[in-house]
């Protein structure tokens, strides 16, 4: 399980770090990235600009795609309801048999 | 861990559960039949007599598997578990819900993925295959699943359910993690789980099935929203 990027001091700083910091640090990697490519001028200023913008709405389609293919695969189970059906039936003789109240709901 | 010395202790919150404490009491000892384990039941003063019909079932089971620890009056879920855990005598807790939404069918499997992987914690989840939901209707589901996602995108927690509540803890990850969660129902379960897994504490998960048996009252409205999106960026924060 030994991963030697992860040394000791660097598991440290992960363990205790909150996540939201984490997640600001991920930012702060991305707009560096971002910063440099816009120094860099590899690719057209005029479009390093709008990446920012691509980065948020390919985003939120993907959020936007995981809740809808989420929701198509959503896992039901119509006949669980049945089966517990026949479970409270089996309890309920058992325990009348022996004697427990279970008259009321 | 040897197999044979370990015991289960089940802590069942109650709270105007008269029917439904019999009905999953049977169940347990139906799908447990060689495991070590006792039910605690921590009741907060239903006055619908479920406390009486926990005493009936104490008379046909035996004191020693049915402990009931009751509170005076409805005092919330975290405590209650923290409650159930200082009368609990087995290595291993397992918690879940009274009403039948959890059924019991599926201990032998919380067991049996914790003996092969050696867990601390083992969570019951629904939306992977093999498990699943019965009776909500389509804008529960998408409610469901957006908060899913978002909760994944946030808080990247290493489980796929994370308000889910039938869960198999290590007695001693349980004392630990639940004497740093404060926060109330369902989020509660969500920082539950989310700070074990912080921790680094090692996390399973099997699939269950959920029949929703609180038809109509569990409505999603703005306040309820709001209150989830505070508990994320609490967990966001402060874990």
């Amino acid at each position: 399980m030994a991963d030697p990027f992860m040394t000791p001091e660097l598991v440290f700083i992960a363990n205790s770090m909150k996540h939201v910091l984490k997640l600001l640090s991920l930012l702060v990697v991305i707009s560096a990235l971002w910063i440099g490519l816009l120094q860099a001028s590899i690719i057209p200023q005029s479009h390093t600009w709008l990446l920012p913008i691509y980065f948020i709405v390919s985003l939120g389609c993907y959020g936007l795609l995981m809740v809808g293919v989420g929701l198509m695969r959503f896992p039901t189970c119509p006949q669980e309801a049945l089966l517990l059906q026949q479970d409270i039936a089996e309890a309920k003789d058992f325990l009348k048999q022996k004697g427990v109240d279970v008259g009321s709901d | 861990m040897d197999a044979e010395t370990n015991k289960y202790s089940i802590i069942v919150p109650t709270y105007n559960e008269r029917l439904n404490i019999a009905l999953i009491v049977y169940l347990i000892f139906k799908h447990l039949r060689d495991v070590d384990f006792e039910i605690i039941v921590v009741d907060d003063g239903s006055p619908d007599g479920t406390q009486e019909i926990v005493k009936q079932l104490q008379k046909l089971y035996g004191e020693d598997r049915i402990l009931l620890r009751p509170r005076a009056k409805k005092l919330g879920l975290g405590t209650a578990y923290i409650h159930g855990l200082k009368h609990a005598s087995g290595n291993f807790v397992v918690i879940m819900d009274a009403d039948l939404s959890h059924h019991p069918k599926y201990l032998p499997s919380f067991i049996k993925k914790q003996l092969e992987t050696g867990a601390s914690i083992v969570t019951g989840t629904r939306y992977v295959t093999g498990g699943g939901v019965h009776g909500w209707n389509l804008m529960r589901k998408l409610t469901s699943r957006g908060a899913n996602v978002l909760a994944q995108t946030l808080l990247w927690p290493g489980v796929s359910d994370l308000t889910g509540s039938f869960r198999l803890y290590k007695k001693s990850v349980l004392e630990d993690v639940i004497s740093s969660c404060v926060s109330k129902g369902y989020v509660f379960q969500m920082e539950m789980i989310v700070r074990a897994s912080r921790k680094g504490y090692h996390i399973e998960e099997v699939p269950i099935t959920f029949v929703d048996r609180v038809f109509g009252s569990s409505k999603l409205g703005g306040s309820e929203i709001v209150e989830y999106l505070k508990g994320l960026i609490y967990l966001m924060v402060t874990t």
